[in-house]
């Protein structure tokens, strides 16, 4: 296919489909990005609640390493 | 502080900030994909939503709005992939004989079925492309594949785009 006919296309295509290059935002969305939030909370990972439960267990075991960690912390 | 750092680390101001900020490009650039201002609106907060969700991996050195577009364009594509309807082409229409304004309109009704009866992963890089007039080197960018592969997808979408113009009988 020669160049031609690539703009022939190129130029029917943008007849039958307008550019949407200039459609803009006409309303702000923060506030629908503020429900969206409040719906679905962000969720602590599972690694962490695995930390949490190592920390936990190695603390049980052995209190004397809290001051050592909040010395570090 | 810096406010990509921030952002990072969680802060809801920071993230409004960048949200305001990065809202309507977005929204510019999912609609240019999806064609549709309401289904780009509810996609731009979708896609936000899941900035705000990965905020962790997201380095604070990095660039915010190529992140957000890459994201985006993954968001705007699985929505064509699910609510892609199955256009069903007509064999051998009558080739239209004259270009009085009623023609003109088949024509680009044609052409509109034609090309949404491509496949997603070549209509998106050729609408853009095509249509849109977006640099390669861009498109490349938020679909995370080189520029070669971008031109090859266009190139693959031209040449079915005119096989199914010649199945509805659409002459250029």
């Amino acid at each position: 296919m020669n160049r031609r006919e690539d703009e022939k296309l190129k130029a029917a295509l943008k007849r039958a489909l307008p550019p949407m290059a200039d459609v803009e935002l006409e309303r702000d969305l923060w506030p629908q990005m503020l429900r969206r939030l409040a719906e679905r909370p962000a969720q602590v990972p599972w690694f962490d609640w695995a930390l949490l439960a190592v920390l936990a267990i190695w603390f049980f075991f052995s209190p004397e390493a809290i001051p050592i960690l909040l010395y570090h912390l | 502080m810096e406010l990509l750092e921030r952002f990072a680390l969680g802060d809801l101001e920071a993230f409004e900030t960048l949200f305001r900020q990065f809202q309507g490009q977005m929204y510019g650039w999912i609609v240019r994909i999806v064609r549709d201002s309401g289904v780009a609106e509810d996609l731009a907060v979708e896609t936000f939503w899941r900035i705000y969700r990965a905020r962790a991996r997201f380095d604070p050195a990095g660039n915010f709005g190529a992140w957000a577009r890459r994201i985006a364009t993954n968001i705007a594509l699985d929505h064509l992939r699910t609510v892609r309807s199955e256009v069903e082409l007509p064999e051998n229409l009558p080739q239209s004989p004259s270009l009085d304004p009623a023609v003109r309109r088949d024509i680009r009704e044609r052409m509109e079925r034609a090309f949404q009866a491509l496949p997603t992963k070549l209509r998106v890089p050729a609408t853009l492309a095509l249509i849109e007039e977006e640099s390669y080197a861009e498109i490349a960018g938020a679909l995370g594949i080189s520029v070669g592969a971008v031109k090859l997808r266009v190139f693959r979408a031209t040449r079915l785009l005119r096989k199914k113009l010649k199945q509805l009988g659409v002459e250029l």
